[in-house]
């Protein structure tokens, strides 16, 4: 079809054809799990079937094909590895917790509560447990 | 042999890839929430950038590349924002 196709032995072209269907069947299947699981945080999982192993595997095929190809060693889709790697989890991190404080502030029944809040309400109790308890012993002190 | 093998699996991976595309264009339009579309245009982003990258193999050129590593860097970027606003409701404050 095109011509650097061509150009390359086959082994590599083999090895990179498979590659490249790994990768984007992944991303495939992970865009589909996007358009069919039901609730939002369930759909959080289903891309970065594409962004981890998907890419990886694109990234590959082609620092193979190019190395190849070029006779040299082609290493620079590294730079992209490196970037999806790093900041995949920054992103999906920012925005299931940006996607909780929306479902808490609308107070979704489906969404576990928040800990801290539970926890402060637990120390106010024990705090007004203690408050009476000197009471109790205010109010003993002066029956003596 | 190899070179046919090779020529078909890229023209059915660009075309898995644009249905991948498809499936996430319709998170970001008809998604029900906020989030939805976010987290549908990340993945936008990175499909779009691993069609840049099958791109690039099919025309043996080096250009493709810099396309997808930008294409990643301004994803993060716009994903990070919008979440930020999401959480929010500015992005700099």
């Amino acid at each position: 079809m095109s011509i650097p196709v061509l150009n390359v032995p086959g082994w590599a072209a083999g090895v990179t054809a498979v590659l490249l269907l790994l990768g984007s069947g992944l991303a495939f299947t992970g865009c589909l799990g996007l358009l069919r699981l039901s609730r939002f945080y369930d759909r959080m999982h289903a891309p970065t079937l594409g962004t981890t192993l998907g890419i990886g595997s694109v990234l590959i095929a082609s620092m193979l094909f190019f190395s190849v190809l070029q006779a040299r060693p082609v290493l620079h889709e590294i730079l992209i590895a490196i970037l999806m790697v790093v900041t995949t989890p920054i992103t999906l991190t920012l925005l299931a917790r940006a996607a909780l404080y929306r479902d808490r502030s609308e107070d979704d029944p489906d969404v576990p509560p928040m800990i801290g809040k539970q926890r402060m309400h637990s120390l106010q109790e024990g705090e007004v447990f203690v408050q009476e308890e000197e009471q109790d012993r205010g109010q003993a002190l002066l029956d003596e | 042999m190899m070179a046919t093998f090779l020529s078909w699996s890229i023209m059915i991976s660009q075309i898995l890839l644009a249905l991948a595309m498809a499936c996430a264009s319709y998170r970001v339009l008809w998604g029900p929430r906020a989030q939805d579309r976010v987290l549908a245009l990340d993945t936008l982003y990175v499909n779009a950038s691993i069609l840049l990258l099958t791109f690039g193999i099919r025309t043996g050129s080096n250009l493709y590349f810099d396309a997808a590593l930008i294409i990643a860097l301004l994803g993060f970027v716009s994903t990070a924002a919008l979440a930020k606003f999401l959480m929010r409701g500015e992005v700099i404050e």
